[in-house]
């Protein structure tokens, strides 16, 4: 291109790159590489038996598991709170937009224990849960309550933009060609939400993985039971098991930089799709 | 405030029947008010539980008080070292054209999807006793783990992306004439940043800097691991309140945790506000 010749009249390139590139490798890079470094010190053995031991195994499956099923939950909510938001009228509508954001400005903490006050024995919820047999707090499902907490504002804040711009003028041709509301909105509008949905769903999948401040207040974390792995982590190096716990960082680590990939690659999409539209 | 949604319950062919929307307000508020606003009520109530006397003691205990000290250091200096790398980035980014230059924003991204448990171990890896930096760090009897420093560190690697990645997206599609016919009329280049740069990116920077201040107070998981958890020395205002919860003194608990909530009601208003002013200016500029 002729124009990074011409572009370069604009000073500060060298001082401006120079120094995002040592501070992002200080503070970012360097540290990061700890982890890949003193893994790749550990024998295979030793790595394997970190990484494989059957009360670590239990917690991937509840990390990992309960994610799923919040993502799961939160796109399904997610898309109907981001449709109720762009598409209808209804007093509050500012207040609840404001409050949407949410568990992005609460410290985890906090949400933690109000989470678990809420659904103890004889919390607000937990007291009618219990009658009917429910236990949420210091169980699997309490994780659940807490990780849906936290990944809420993820699909909320991807579908709202694109279900904004999101051209009217094909609903109104599906509606002129006899399409029946619903047929117009599964056939027409949801396929043109699609990557919007799967890179909220990822998002809040993502974070919903590493999350730790308001999961370990309301999960009881039981060994085998209801420990989430950045829990074993935590453990590990409180017994100053340094090798284990960089061993079990290492495997989330893979699995965070898994997620950053396919969800950069679904953000993509999602700007070209946006993009393609008149 | 994103009106409009007039425009599609007037239109026929995007309107809803009335009991499709009855039932869809129904489930999507009912889920908004179980899982968002349920547990930010329940704070108040909480903290106020046993009376404002207590309430007040809590707040006024010592511990208390160096815990909110600290909290308030740390982002002292984790929230303006971050603005600044946040314009050098943005600056770099879009306004040059470099190989590498997705890659890059992508590692800018790292710290959002790295855990913060695994963040504050990094820190350990690097300066604990068994660290890379460990044993020449005791030697010259310089505490980074289990001590402030650490604790700044990891809050800078949690909160580093907040700032670049508001201002990216907007510097670039801001893109460079303006700063390029400065330069041409003789502006000197600070001069251009002053004038042009920055009152055309401020609202983004000032929603940047919210949401870096906001995560820096708030941040628990990666403090937690490299805070030696000594009351009035290493205790910011989230692991006070785990101390205190974890001690079963849970109106004190809940205390500390309302004025943490409440920095959160005042970062989702300014933040508000900030959209709301965007839109203002956008709106303005579309205007003949």
């Amino acid at each position: 291109m002729a124009h990074v010749r011409a572009s370069r009249v604009l000073p500060g390139f060298g001082l401006s790159l120079g120094f995002t590139l040592a501070y992002l490798s200080l503070i970012v890079l360097v540290p990061l590489s700890a982890v890949v470094l003193r893994t790749a010190g550990m024998s295979l053995a030793d790595f394997w038996q970190a990484v494989s031991s059957p009360r670590v195994v239990a917690s991937y499956r509840l990390t990992f598991g309960a994610s799923l099923l919040a993502a799961v939950i939160n796109t399904v909510f997610g898309f109907l709170l981001a449709w109720s938001l762009v598409r209808y009228r209804f007093p509050g509508k500012r207040i609840v937009d404001a409050l949407v954001d949410l568990p992005f400005a609460l410290p985890t903490a906090v949400a933690g224990i109000s989470l678990t006050a809420l659904y103890a024995k004889n919390g607000w919820l937990g007291q009618y849960l219990e009658a009917i047999g429910i236990k949420v707090a210091f169980t699997p499902l309490g994780v659940l309550v807490a990780l849906i907490f936290i990944g809420l504002p993820f699909v909320v804040r991807t579908v709202q933009p694109v279900l904004e711009d999101l051209d009217t003028e094909v609903e109104e041709a599906a509606a002129s060609l006899g399409a029946r509301r619903w047929q117009t909105v599964r056939r027409v509008v949801l396929p043109a939400l699609l990557p919007a949905l799967l890179t909220g769903f990822a998002l809040a999948f993502a974070r919903a993985v590493g999350e730790y401040g308001s999961v370990i207040f309301i999960a009881g974390n039981l060994p085998m039971i209801s420990e989430i792995t950045p829990l074993i982590i935590i453990t590990k190096l409180e017994q100053y098991d340094y090798a284990g716990a960089t061993a079990v960082a290492s495997v989330m680590l893979a699995a965070s930089f898994l997620l950053l990939l396919v969800i950069n690659g679904l953000q993509g999409w999602t700007d070209r799709r946006s993009a393609k539209a008149p | 405030m994103r009106s409009g949604a007039a425009r599609f319950e007037a239109n026929t062919a995007t309107r809803d029947p009335g009991w499709v929307k009855a039932v869809i307000l129904a489930g999507s508020l009912g889920f908004f008010a179980l899982f968002l606003l349920l547990p930010l009520i329940a704070v108040f109530v909480e903290a106020l539980r046993r009376g404002w006397g207590v309430y007040l003691a809590a707040l006024a205990e010592p511990d208390a008080l160096s815990a909110i000290r600290l909290t308030l250091l740390i982002a002292g200096i984790a929230v303006p070292l971050n603005l600044v790398f946040g314009v050098a980035a943005a600056w770099a980014i879009t306004k040059f054209d470099f190989r590498g230059k997705q890659l890059l924003i992508t590692f800018i991204d790292l710290p959002f999807s790295v855990s913060p448990v695994i963040a504050g171990l990094v820190f350990v890896l690097v300066f604990g006793a068994q660290g890379w930096f460990g044993s020449w760090l005791s030697a010259h009897d310089i505490k980074i783990i289990f001590a402030v420093p650490g604790m700044v560190l990891a809050t800078v690697f949690v909160t580093f992306p907040f700032v670049a990645r508001e201002l990216i997206p907007l510097m670039q599609a801001q893109g460079r004439d303006e700063e390029e016919a400065a330069l041409v009329l003789g502006a000197s280049g600070w001069h251009m940043f002053m004038k042009v740069t920055l009152p055309n990116i401020k609202w983004a920077l000032l929603y940047g800097v919210i949401l870096c201040n906001a995560r820096a107070m708030g941040e628990f998981g990666a403090v937690s691991v490299v805070s030696g958890h000594i009351r009035g020395q290493t205790n910011t205002m989230p692991l006070h309140v785990e101390i205190l919860y974890n001690e079963y003194q849970f109106a004190a608990a809940f205390a500390v945790a309302s004025l943490l909530a409440l920095l959160a009601l005042v970062t989702l208003i300014v933040k508000t506000y900030v959209e709301w002013r965007s839109a203002e200016v956008e709106r303005q500029g579309e205007a003949p």
